[in-house]
């Protein structure tokens, strides 16, 4: 695990800077929202008022007069077939029908010759509404006569999941002590800053085209044909760059995509929308806010016996992935520990809310922070060290779970001592002043998901004459890097550099099809593809030069542009000549195609059990905190964070990762809240739904994250995720280090310092009614 | 139209004759008539900085600044040439050497700070790095990787400077 480890390659495992890094500083990357077309409209979206209401009439007479309108479609303009991620989970329309479920829901849209007129003929379109009685709360909407928001689901019941291993109940009337505690987390933002943005184009006689800034161009691409009633080969995505993602609206189909592809087949004109922040943040797509309730048994050395969850998550108004968010909770309720028996009950609860899916870390950030900020409890109930108590619970490498994860690598017990180590946690941890304190939080994430529909990645490889490759997969660079990542592979197992690889973005007429960049599963997943296709490059190479040079195709090597026999290094030739002579001599076009499908096991979500992913990676990290008793304030002093990601293929950008994850679990934890009252949100804008800023953060010198590299043999070349497990633990690290600081409760987030002050207030007077 | 007006507007030392409507932002302008769509629309409220372009030298928010402010003013975007022109170019490389791009989707903006940044506090410390990001969100990077970019290029275009002196 030492640096030189890295050096064993001539490509991965070196920083390196991104391929479209110097397009983007620059400005000439060309997102979504930069697209111009000739002739092109602008569209709007008109939105509900109304939390919960029938729909009696449209009437669009006067924003159709409005000189600069061109056309207005509402629901009825599509064919009211429902779409969705999950079977069983159907229920998105492109436009509401006959009902709307929360305010901001989508009722019609507007295309007009600039964005200005779009917006002035919304105003004008008339709708009659019958208000209906509303339920935000969870508990109000699981209530006998509750408001029910979707016919198919009787008591708002949107999603359950419940599995039980070993014998809970069993386990917990021997446990030499049980704890139960309640968690409550909050609605947070994916937050990206490229709002979403699309072009539609409908040419004749009957095609549809979407430019959007997509993670997942393959989803929107089944959805939109799917929502449109169209056959999939008669649609067409095309994927911009993408401003960030973090899931949510960038991984579907969303009513602006329909709404642009049909106004351009009633203009004949290309049709662009982009929604406001304000739009982006009264609209669906955040963080599941959940009420878990978790009840865990240990022996007296705190081993723990079991683990028993139940979960309530206000999904708001419609499905999105939620039946998988909640199912993944569950089963990330265990890692990074050894827990031999396990029961979950989890309900997703509709509400008219905006609705809720997933969001970087999806649930397993929620988890986490319950699960660590009550182990943490656990060890202070038996004066146990809480590292102590972690690193016997570990999980260990090699380790088959009892809801059938089966673990790899997994260094965790190195993640937790780097940590410890680097923060000064055993001088620091009992002896800080008043009002600072020091958290330690755990966390593990899968790299990608088996899912039961589309898992498989395949990549496209093409060696041409010149040397230049081209690389054709149907993942998505969201900015994490994956286009340098996948290029260093091909380029490490074809002997050629990073520049000589030419990356293609999707578009579902020509790249393959793949489930897109979602739960951690492109490094891996694509990765392996990637890996393979350059391989079977590399045999043709081999083959045609072996015949060449009139040596054994084993024994050649591929390195810097040329290829050359290991036994005696003077036969060599120039990748490129190889190439050619395979095309012009033998008629041989040099190719590789690579597929990975991670196997063919598969999780049953009925019961929970199967081996969720591929590679599973622990993390660990410390915080510091000060607490500023007059405010409420916290101060992060300083923040240390391990990850387990396997072999970085590309440190630079790994570190990035890490650190992004981290920082966006920070702003969850102290700051971030979509504040709803009766379904309105009341801070869409990025002044009062406060993310974190550069001077939020601890400096340089007091933040830091480490690689603890393994290397894990589903890998390419050993790698895993990075993106999201790093964030899994931190926000428990600053829970407690703010309980450490005040030694209140912080069971309920976020760690704001409204909240802070009031639990203050509240041990203040209690303390003076004790005395 | 009436509602129109014309102006003439400097842009990254190229002069453009125009007819806006006098509301227009320069943001506005500047992606929609001029097509420089380098500088980015997020928030369009003051709170992110994606729209961050250089006015006089002066960082500000084209999305709250109305085209009309900016007559008789010099405007340079990331679009600005960048040969010739040291400062932005190291600033850029440095950007995307540290790996302080990610999406790419604030980085003009934060491109844009950095050289006025830079202009006024050419060896700036940690401190005042983050202070000048303050109006700067990035949702990727969690401002690491900008931090150091910011120092390295600094480190540089000061390293320029002094051999320019010798
Ligand atoms: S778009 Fe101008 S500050 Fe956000
Ligand atoms: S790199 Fe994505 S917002 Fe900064």
């Amino acid at each position: 695990m030492s640096e030189e480890r890295y050096g064993d390659y001539d490509v991965i495992g070196r920083p390196m800077p991104k391929k479209d890094g110097l397009h983007k500083a620059s400005g000439r990357a060309q997102y979504a929202d930069d697209i111009a077309m000739p002739g092109m409209l602008h569209g709007k979206l008109l939105r509900s008022p109304h939390p919960h209401a029938r729909i009696l009439n449209i009437d669009a007479a006067r924003a159709l007069a409005l000189p600069g309108v061109r056309a207005v479609v509402t629901g009825r303009d599509f064919p009211g077939i429902h779409y969705g991620n999950l079977p069983q989970t159907r229920d998105y329309l492109p436009l509401a029908l006959d009902k709307v479920r929360y305010i901001g829901e989508e009722v019609a849209a507007v295309a007009a010759v600039d964005e200005d007129t779009a917006e002035e003929a919304l105003e004008r379109i008339e709708v009659e509404y019958e208000p209906l009685p509303a339920v935000f709360d969870m508990d109000e909407a699981l209530q006998p006569g509750a408001p029910q928001l979707h016919g198919a689901s009787p008591g708002n019941v949107s999603a359950r999941s419940a599995y039980h291993f070993g014998d809970v109940d069993a386990a917990l009337r021997l446990a030499a002590h049980v704890r139960e505690d309640l968690f409550e987390t909050q609605p947070v933002k994916q937050g990206m800053l490229e709002p979403h943005a699309c072009v539609g184009l409908w040419e004749q006689p009957g095609k549809a085209t979407l430019w959007a800034c997509k993670m997942s161009p393959y989803v929107v691409w089944r959805q939109l044909a799917m929502g449109l009633g169209m056959a999939l080969g008669d649609v067409r995505v095309v994927q911009t760059y993408v401003g960030g993602g973090f899931s949510g609206g960038k991984q579907e189909a969303m009513p602006m995509d329909f709404c642009a592809v049909v106004l351009s087949r009633r203009t004949g004109r290309p049709v662009k929308f982009v929604h406001t922040m304000d739009e982006v943040l009264t609209i669906g797509h955040m963080r599941h806010p959940m009420r878990i309730r978790l009840r865990t048994g240990t022996d007296r050395e705190g081993r723990i016996l079991a683990q028993d969850c139940y979960l309530l998550a206000n999904g708001g108004a419609y499905s999105s992935i939620g039946g998988f968010s909640i199912f993944l909770a569950g089963a990330m309720i265990n890692l990074p520990y050894r827990v031999p028996n396990m029961r979950y009950q989890a309900q997703r609860i509709y509400t008219n809310n905006g609705f809720c899916g997933a969001l970087r870390g999806h649930t397993v950030v929620q988890i986490c922070y319950a699960r660590e900020s009550q182990l943490e409890r656990i060890a202070e109930d038996l004066a146990i060290d809480p590292v102590a108590l972690r690193l016997r619970n570990a999980v260990q490498p090699g380790e088959v779970t009892p809801n059938g994860f089966r673990v790899g690598t997994f260094a965790f017990r190195e993640c937790i001592e780097k940590v410890v180590e680097a923060s000064g946690w055993r001088a620091k941890r009992g002896s800080l002043p008043a009002f600072r304190g020091i958290g330690l939080g755990c966390g593990a994430h899968l790299s990608g998901a088996r899912l039961m529909g589309h898992s498989a990645s395949v990549a496209e490889i093409r060696v041409q004459e010149d040397g230049t490759v081209y690389l054709s997969t149907g993942s998505t660079d969201v900015g994490q890097g994956v286009e340098t990542a996948m290029a260093m592979i091909a380029a490490e197992v074809l002997g050629v550099g990073v520049d000589d690889i030419r990356c293609t973005r999707v578009d579902t007429e020509s790249t393959p099809v793949d489930p897109g960049t979602f739960g951690s599963r492109v490094t891996l997943f694509t990765g392996n593809a990637v890996k393979r296709a350059a391989q079977e490059a590399r045999a043709q190479l081999a083959r045609i030069a072996a015949d060449k040079l009139g040596v054994d195709a084993a024994d050649l090597a591929f390195r810097r542009h040329e290829i050359f026999s290991r036994s005696n290094p003077k036969l060599r030739m120039g990748l490129k000549e190889a190439v050619r002579w395979g095309a012009f001599q033998l008629g041989q076009m040099v190719t590789g195609r690579g597929v990975y499908a991670a196997g063919d096991e598969k999780i049953d979500f009925r019961t929970g059990y199967g081996n969720l992913s591929p590679a599973y990676n622990p993390s660990a990290c410390v915080a510091e905190v000060e607490v500023e008793p007059e405010t409420g304030r916290v101060t992060l002093l300083g923040f240390w964070g391990a990850d387990d990601s396997g072999f970085p293929i590309n440190p630079l950008a790994v570190r990035g990762q890490v650190i992004g994850a981290a920082v966006m679990s920070i702003g969850h934890a102290l700051f971030e809240n979509l504040v709803r009252v009766q379904g309105q949100v009341m801070n869409p804008s990025l002044r009062d739904y406060k993310m974190p800023l550069a001077t939020d953060l601890p400096k340089l010198g007091n933040f830091h994250h480490y690689n603890i590299v393994t290397e894990d043999p589903e890998g390419p070349f050993g790698a895993k995720e990075a993106g999201q497990g790093a964030g899994t633990g931190v926000v428990a690290a600053l829970a407690y280090a703010i309980r450490d600081a005040t030694g209140l409760p912080m069971n309920r987030l976020p760690l704001s310092p409204q909240n802070i002050l009031l639990a203050l207030m509240r041990a203040r007077d209690a303390q003076g009614e004790a005395g | 139209m009436t509602d129109r007006v014309e102006i003439s507007l400097q842009v990254n030392g190229v002069r453009h004759s125009l007819s806006i409507r006098p509301w227009r932002t320069l943001l506005e302008v500047l992606r929609e008539e001029l097509a420089l769509t380098g500088t980015k629309r997020s928030c369009g409220e003051g709170q992110c900085g994606a729209c961050t372009v250089l006015v006089d030298g002066n960082a500000v928010n084209a999305c709250m600044y109305l085209a009309l402010e900016a007559l008789g003013r010099d405007v340079r975007t990331i679009e600005g040439p960048a040969q010739g022109d040291a400062a932005l170019d190291a600033i850029q490389r440095s950007f995307v050497d540290k790996g302080a791009v990610q999406c790419g989707f604030c980085t003009p903006g934060m491109v844009m700070a950095t050289r006025a940044l830079l202009q006024d506090n050419p060896l700036p410390d940690e401190d005042a790095i983050r202070e000048a990001l303050v109006g700067h969100l990035c949702r990727c990077t969690g401002y690491v990787q900008i931090v150091e970019a910011i120092q390295d290029a600094a480190a540089k275009l000061a390293g320029c400077a002094e051999r320019a002196h010798e």
